[in-house]
């Protein structure tokens, strides 16, 4: 177990992307400390005001004003907290529903496993993220309804991974063992089974947050996300697309976080996959 | 004594690895006469794939061909540029791998597989796009048949997977021999076949040879196998030749140890009244080999003067052997 | 493939597709509050012109019977009225059509286009400098919000360099004759170089925007195949025959490696057809996806569920196309 997390980071690439992400959930969790001004507070004098460094810019502004003179640097610094809090909410109760599921299907098999599996390939005929708007565009914008129309499909990724993984596993001798000696099948499911397939679902799990992150930008860029004046950075680039003629920083900086946000977790977790999992060696 | 078809001397093959530099095949110096099948015998890791793969120029990185000489037909093959390489091989040497299902592409059919070699190699087809794939595609037939395909005609077309076992390892001789090359080398070709279909597949490859005049490497771990189809067989252990001599002499008179260990660990016709017995110990790695004798560890007659470097010692009657007894 | 085997397939379609409608269907139907009271919200509709709504759109049958009307009518391209365009659901989404397919062909195109040489090539020569850079692309393309990364483009080419126009899918001036609704195709047959140039122009940037995540996946699965099958034996027995490196590459190698990419690229049409929506907004594209996202804000919920169960039906067809492609290529599953 130590050696697996000596290899954990091993190089210094990955080091940095795994601090990378410890510095964006620190801005997340401390962001009312951390950012220079009020994310809210607008300030028409400031209207498109520009980074610090070019004419006009002011360093108390640091990355300059959107259209309502608001402090981009700072909206940057609370939009954290809707990114990382979607991505993390999401694929946890994506995995949890998920897991349950895909055990269920590929330990007990049958018209359990039909009806999962058929959910699966109806849930899989959907493009995600067409999926996602056709559900917001019912339930309504906000951050909630986000979650829950991100986690209704989602499960369908951990769910097949755990029903593969079961199924394999049910045949293995351990589990026949414990099948011999008279445990449940809840019990072998989550006492035998899940242990054992961990891994490959927390691999997983991270690079999923990293491809929620960019779903949920995406809806917020749309419009159909979180609603304002929470900032989020989606929605962020959006309020720049008008002003791309003369105000190039609204858009992107936002953008970049993000950008910056969803590359340090997909190198990271890279790392922790080849950590965890031999079997994605090349 | 006539020149030798192809001549190995001295010939050193490394690969690096993150243990270190692995000597695969270390000075090791060989002849294939014309006509004569050879058989290179050794346990898996003796380098005698290695040997081969380097004669064909297949050697690629981490790997190295690092000094000695490959002769065919008096050309030196190291260093060979790679156009000419490219002509040489499938054309005048040809090689068979071991598993015919792994070695035939289960994208492409046979026909294409086979009539790609003469297509590529042949100097003899008439010109014209469709004439030269006539041409080809009628010589692929007639090897076809000659390794005993039937209905040749009617499998162009198939896809290797539609083969039997059998059939699939005809289907890879075709194609190693559709030019009519002066070598082939099969590695390991009854590997990985059933017992009955072995002796089927050696049979045609001793006919082929006799019909067509070329010489054969069989590269095999089976001494039985050696024992029935060579006329002259070289023994590898840990990279190293250890004996070579006329086929019938070898067998009936083991020098080496390792030979000898070989011979009693096979069921054959000479020592059927003998009890099967394996040898003791396992191939050394061949990272950082003192020198001395590699099979010393697992030699029965294992004596000090063994530590120190022995050479190959030529005996009577064709034959070598690297031990001191 | 037998014909038997083809039905199979197709039998496995069918519950897929019914399945997708239910869910589309659901998901209107078990919208909280009045579907007609909320699409009327800003109209100041009378109480009668809201019960006329709720009986037009057949709110006031039982559940089961409205799914079945609305089987029935899709099977006939019937999808109700747009009441925001006041004219047949299935007209305004022909309409808006052409645009979002040649956007998304031309995607498709550029990925495969830049995805599958770079692969084999990174795989050919693994560890090189084309290699290292390839994955470093590949890492930033699945990286990158594209809706975010068209803005970019926008501002340095079109804003900044102004080699490229802003938006749209071809200037009035320029507009050949409506027969296909493919700008680029219509072009072609109205032969004028002129349309043709203005229509490419506007598509450069919209389709490297969608196609680009695309492209660093395909290049990724590529690669990694590729690299499989270079250490078969039937490579080195090819190489054994003395055949080309060309040959071996171009022949041998690719006909395995591509089946993995084949496979891969229908599942991306997933994040293509999705991407539509995101990129013909940033570049204000005239197509299905733009018209998608219009609708939601006017609570054009017919069109949108409409727009949805196509959405959908497609990437399901495109995934069953790929499947019986995948057949073809790979003659150890052609029985």
């Amino acid at each position: 177990m130590i050696s697996r997390l000596g290899k954990l980071l091993p190089d210094k690439l990955a080091r940095l992307a795994g601090l990378g992400v410890l510095a964006f959930i620190v801005m997340a969790a401390f962001a009312p400390l951390i950012a220079p001004q009020d994310p809210a507070a607008t300030d028409l004098f400031r209207r498109l005001q520009p980074p610090a460094w070019l004419d006009e810019g002011d360093w108390a502004f640091p990355l300059g004003c959107d259209a309502l003179g608001r402090d981009i640097l700072s909206r940057i610094i609370f939009g954290a907290r809707v990114s990382i809090f979607i991505g993390v909410v999401v694929v946890l109760l994506a995995t949890v529903i998920g897991v349950m599921a895909g055990l269920a299907a590929g330990y007990l098999r049958g018209a359990t496993d039909r009806l999962i599996s058929g959910l699966v390939d109806v849930l899989l005929g959907f493009p995600y993220l067409i999926f996602a708007v056709g559900l917001m565009a019912m339930m309504g914008p906000g951050v909630l309804n986000m979650v829950l129309a991100l986690a209704y499909k989602e499960w369908v990724v951990p769910c097949r991974l755990v029903r593969g993984e079961t199924l394999a596993a049910r045949e293995t001798e351990y589990v026949e063992a414990a099948r011999a000696m008279g445990a449940s099948s809840l019990s072998i499911m989550v006492g035998e089974i899940l242990p054992n397939i961990l891994s490959p679902v927390i691999v997983v799990g991270t690079v999923r947050i990293a491809q929620v992150i960019i779903l949920e930008a995406s809806l917020s860029f749309l419009g159909l996300g979180v609603q304002p004046p929470t900032a989020s950075w989606g929605s962020m680039v959006a309020d720049g697309r008008a002003f791309i003629l003369d105000a190039w920083w609204v858009s992107t900086f936002p953008g970049l976080a993000i950008l910056l946000l969803v590359l340090c977790i997909n190198v990271a977790s890279q790392a922790v996959r080849d950590a965890l999992d031999p079997r994605f060696h090349d | 004594m006539t020149e030798p078809l192809l001549a190995i001397n001295d010939l050193r093959v490394a690969f690096a690895t993150p243990h270190g530099l692995v000597r695969a095949v270390d000075g090791v110096s060989l002849d294939v006469r014309p006509g004569e099948c050879l058989g290179v015998v050794g346990e898996s890791g003796s380098g005698k794939s290695v040997t081969f793969a380097a004669v064909m120029g297949l050697i690629r990185p981490p790997g190295r061909i690092e000094s000695g000489s490959i002769r065919f037909d008096g050309r030196e093959l190291v260093g060979l540029d790679r156009v000419d390489y490219r002509s040489l091989r499938g054309r005048d040497i040809a090689m068979t791998l071991q598993d015919a299902l792994t070695s035939l592409n289960p994208a492409l059919t046979v026909g294409t597989q086979i009539t790609e070699v003469l297509l590529a190699h042949a100097e003899d087809l008439p010109s014209g796009r469709h004439a030269r794939h006539r041409e080809a595609r009628a010589r692929a037939i007639e090897m076809m048949h000659l390794v005993g395909i039937p209905a040749a005609e009617h499998r162009l077309g198939d896809y290797p997977h539609q083969f039997s076992g059998g059939m699939r390892q005809r289907m890879m001789i075709a194609i190693a021999l559709s030019c009519r090359p002066r070598l082939l080398i099969a590695d390991e070709p009854t590997t990985a076949l059933d017992v009955t279909i072995q002796a089927q597949v050696l049979e045609l490859i001793a006919g082929i040879r006799a019909t067509l005049g070329m010489s054969v490497a069989l590269i095999t771990h089976d001494l039985g196998v050696v024992a029935e189809y060579c006329d002259r067989v070289a023994v590898l252990y840990a990279g190293q030749i250890v004996e070579s001599g006329p086929t019938a002499s070898v067998i009936g008179a083991p020098r080496h140890p390792y030979t000898a260990g070989l011979l009693a660990s096979v069921p054959m016709l000479s020592n059927l009244d003998r009890r099967i017995r394996p040898i003791d110990g396992q191939v050394p790695g061949l990272v950082d080999l003192p020198p001395g004798c590699r099979f010393l560890p697992r030699c029965p007659h294992a004596a000090p003067v063994c530590v120190s470097t022995i050479a190959m010692r030529a005996l009577e009657h064709d034959r070598a052997v690297r031990c001191v007894r | 493939m037998t014909p038997v085997l083809l039905l199979q397939r197709v039998g496995h379609l069918v519950p897929v597709l019914l399945g997708v409608t239910v869910i589309v269907f659901l998901m209107m139907s078990l919208t909280p509050g009045d579907p007609a009271e909320i699409m009327l919200a800003n109209q100041n509709a009378t109480p009668a012109q809201v019960a006329m709504l709720r009986h037009d759109m057949g709110l006031d049958r039982p559940l089961m019977e409205r799914f079945v009307s609305f089987v029935g009518h899709a099977l006939q391209g019937d999808f109700g009225q747009s009441l925001f365009h006041r004219r047949p659901v299935a007209t305004v989404i022909m309409e808006r059509l052409p645009a979002t397919i040649e956007l998304s062909v031309a995607a498709m195109a550029f990925a495969l286009l830049v995805s599958i040489p770079l692969g084999v090539m990174a795989a050919v020569y693994r560890g090189g400098v084309l290699d290292r850079l390839a994955t470093v692309g590949a890492l930033l393309g699945v990286s990158l919000p594209g809706f975010w990364f068209g803005i970019l483009m926008l501002i340095g080419f079109a804003v900044n360099l102004r080699w490229l126009p802003v938006s749209g899918a071809i200037d009035f001036a320029a507009q050949p004759p409506g027969i296909t609704g493919l700008m680029v195709v219509d072009s072609m047959l109205a032969l004028r170089g002129d349309s043709l140039m203005n229509a490419l122009a506007h598509l450069v940037l919209p389709a490297i925007t969608l196609g680009l995540p695309m492209a660093a996946i395909l290049m990724r699965v590529t690669r990694a195949s590729m690299l499989e099958v270079l250490r078969q034996d039937y490579i080195t027995f090819a190489e054994a025959k003395g055949l080309g490196r060309g040959r071996i590459i171009a022949l041998h190698a690719l006909k395995n490696g591509l089946l993995p990419t084949v496979t891969v690229a229908a599942m991306e049409t997933g994040s293509l057809l999705g991407g539509n929506m995101v990129v013909e907004t940033v570049f204000g594209w005239p197509g299905l996806g733009r018209l998608v996202v219009e609708s939601i804000f006017v609570r054009n919920y017919p069109l949108v569920q409409a727009a949805v169960l196509l959405y959908a039906v497609t990437y399901v067809v495109v995934n069953f196309l790929a499947d019986l492609l995948y057949t073809v290529l790979n003659p150890r599953v052609r029985m």
